[in-house]
């Protein structure tokens, strides 16, 4: 897989323009590649399948979790739409991180997680045995709750640390990636002069942003975010928040919260979960987030955006 | 209605200040502690002054003497501290790779209906007493290793390399490093495990969220995380190599020579104490051999003073801050 690291820099070059040219039925150049990027080896069947714009639309239909017998998450549709942020909230417990997980299948880690139903990233069905659930992370990429980048590493490792498993990469390319994607992370200025540094020598919020640039060096195109400012002060929060903005440009970003104030800033749609009586937890609506704030259909939604319950 | 100060709530009452418990805890504890200090700095001194003849009579040479003769009265301590060298080297080299590799699959592979019965039989190996382990390696290991691993290797590659030549006896430096690296691969292996297992999850999570296998979620995030209690668990394990007695004084060959080839017979410091402290008349003997165990005893200090320095520089790059919020 000698080619990424040039489509990396490629694509994020890149980017702008497409994001800026993308119509819904506009075929994008990148197209058959990035589905050949998930689908495994070049010769496979799902690299040549014919597929609608590959943009990072996200679509899950009747989706069940099971941990074991225990149903975490029931019958679950909603579409993700490509290039906005998506917020799931919903008080704790009710599955959002665990339907969050299921779609870019970082929950397979979990022994005896199972899941019923589908998840297709622009018109691939991400569950399908061809899929290799180790380079579909590379496409749909995941920043978490508690900043982790890796202590042994430093700033600058940290960012390529996705890069350095797929190959050998010149340092001039490495270089030209990690200056990007901590740009593009807002963390550049903060942080050039000290790009030998270990990771944890930076802040809490400054560490968060260190994480979404390292997921954002392997060039994905959908981010998923587990509650990534819960461990954050507000001040921190904040410029995630602005961050958050400027990368839904390029991004299909889905967002998991606490935080109902953050997901009515931040958020495109927003979906509401709650718990239901056999513990599992399911979608009570989904809309776009003015009027999921103003005007929810749901009385369950009104009375937790209003923060009566949760 | 009586003040606050009036009823005596807040003075110790009947319970006098100076006797009281928490002085005669801290009194005891402290006082045992102390001992232990006390203790090691005697025998420290002891093996100092009981040495003092061996120093007066050979000087530093004692320590590069290549004899060993009590008719002669002439003593050296050089083959036993080759000896005591090779074959911890020999078992660190065959356990640490052994033993780190289990400890991944112990900790990160295994189901765990597999990896605790495991573990728990991989500790029941530290506890079978070194003498059994060592009729072991007489009747079994020692005729076994001739048979197979050391005839190969000297009709191999020893042909070339003096070192690895034979003849080979069965008993000797390899065999007793192979002994060594069984002793000392539980210490590895349930070190290991709990510093791995103990590494947090949001570290292999970040790897694998981008694009990694198992393997290499091990690789480059487990296993630099969780370096430093490796490289304890490792030096550990290299400790009781160094000062392990009974099995290896079975298996060595009890030759005072100094070894010249991996399947040579010889001794370790632990290992010629054992087998002549019995023997040795009162005099310059006994000196000699409690000079060994002061040489050894300054081998084990320096050894852990050395590792924790290493522990404390691979430690120091602000591994376990990433937890924190």
């Amino acid at each position: 897989m000698k080619e990424i690291p040039e489509m990396a820099i490629e694509s994020l070059d890149r980017a702008g323009e497409t994001a800026a040219v993308a119509s819904p039925n506009g075929q994008s150049p990148s197209d058959q590649q990035s589905v050949a990027r998930y689908a495994g080896a070049p010769g496979s069947p799902l690299a040549t399948a014919p597929t609608s714009v590959a943009t990072g639309a996200m679509e899950v239909q009747a989706l069940n979790v099971y941990y074991s017998a225990f149903r975490a998450v029931r019958d679950v549709s909603l579409p993700i739409t490509p290039q906005s942020v998506t917020a799931l909230i919903g008080p704790s417990g009710c599955g959002k991180s665990t339907f969050l997980r299921t779609l870019n299948r970082m929950h397979e880690v979990i022994p005896g997680a199972r899941v019923e139903g589908t998840v297709t990233l622009d018109g691939v069905d991400v569950y399908d045995p061809r899929i290799d659930p180790v380079q579909l992370r590379r496409v749909i990429g995941m920043v978490f709750q508690r900043p982790n980048p890796f202590p042994t590493m430093s700033i600058y490792d940290n960012v390529v640390a996705g890069l350095r498993l797929t190959g050998r990469h010149s340092k001039a390319s490495l270089d030209g990636v990690v200056e990007r994607s901590l740009q593009r992370a807002a963390l550049w200025n903060e942080v050039k002069d000290k790009l030998r540094q270990s990771g944890v020598s930076l802040s809490g919020g400054q560490q968060q942003r260190l994480c979404i640039a390292r997921a954002l060096a392997v060039d994905p195109e959908v981010i998923l975010m587990d509650e990534p400012c819960s461990a954050l002060d507000p001040v921190a929060t904040l410029k995630i928040e602005e961050l958050i903005s400027d990368l839904r440009d390029r991004y299909t970003i889905v967002i998991v919260t606490h935080n109902m104030q953050q997901a009515s800033r931040v958020s495109d749609q927003t979906a509401f979960f709650t718990m239901g009586d056999d513990r599992a937890g399911y979608l009570v609506e989904m809309g776009p987030t003015k009027e999921m704030f103003t005007s929810p259909k749901d009385q369950l939604t009104e009375d937790y955006v209003s923060g009566r319950f949760g | 209605m009586t003040t606050l100060r009036q009823s005596g709530r807040l003075t110790s009452g009947s319970r006098s200040r100076w006797l009281n418990a928490d002085r005669l805890f801290r009194g005891g504890s402290g006082a045992f502690a102390f001992g232990i200090i006390v203790l090691l700095a005697g025998i420290g001194t002891l093996l100092f002054i009981s040495s003092i003849p061996t120093w007066r009579t050979f000087g530093l040479a004692f320590i590069t003497g290549t004899v060993w003769n009590p008719v002669t009265s002439v003593y050296g301590a050089l083959p036993f501290i080759i000896g005591t060298l090779e074959t911890s080297l020999i078992a660190l080299v065959l356990a640490a790779p052994i033993g780190l590799l289990t400890a991944i699959f112990l900790a990160e592979l295994a189901p765990r209906r597999v990896a605790v019965p495991v573990s728990f039989l991989i500790e029941l190996l530290a506890a079978i007493p070194s003498v059994v382990i060592g009729l072991w390696g007489v009747f079994v290991l020692s005729p076994f290793l001739r048979g197979t691993v050391e005839a190969w290797i000297s009709s191999t590659i020893g042909r070339y390399v003096g070192f690895l030549a034979g003849p080979s006896f069965g008993v000797g430096i390899f065999a007793a490093g192979v002994i060594l690296a069984i002793m000392i691969l539980p210490t590895i292996v349930s070190i290991s495990r709990e510093v791995i297992t103990a590494v947090p999850n949001n570290q292999r999570e970040a790897m694998l969220a981008l694009g990694a296998t198992r393997w290499e979620t091990v690789r480059k995030a487990v296993i630099p995380f969780a370096r430093s209690g490796i490289i304890g668990a490792i030096i550990l394990g290299l400790g009781r190599a160094l000062g392990e007695t009974m099995a290896v004084t079975m298996v060595i060959g009890n030759n005072t020579r100094v070894p010249t080839r991996l399947f040579d017979q010889g001794q370790t410091i632990s290992s010629q104490i054992a087998t002549t402290f019995n023997e040795a008349g009162v005099g310059l003997q006994t000196s000699a051999l409690i000079t060994l165990g002061f040489i050894l005893l300054i081998m084990t200090i320096s050894l852990n003073i050395v590792a924790r320095l290493l522990v404390r520089r691979v430690a120091g790059d602000g591994v376990g801050q990433a937890t924190g919020g």
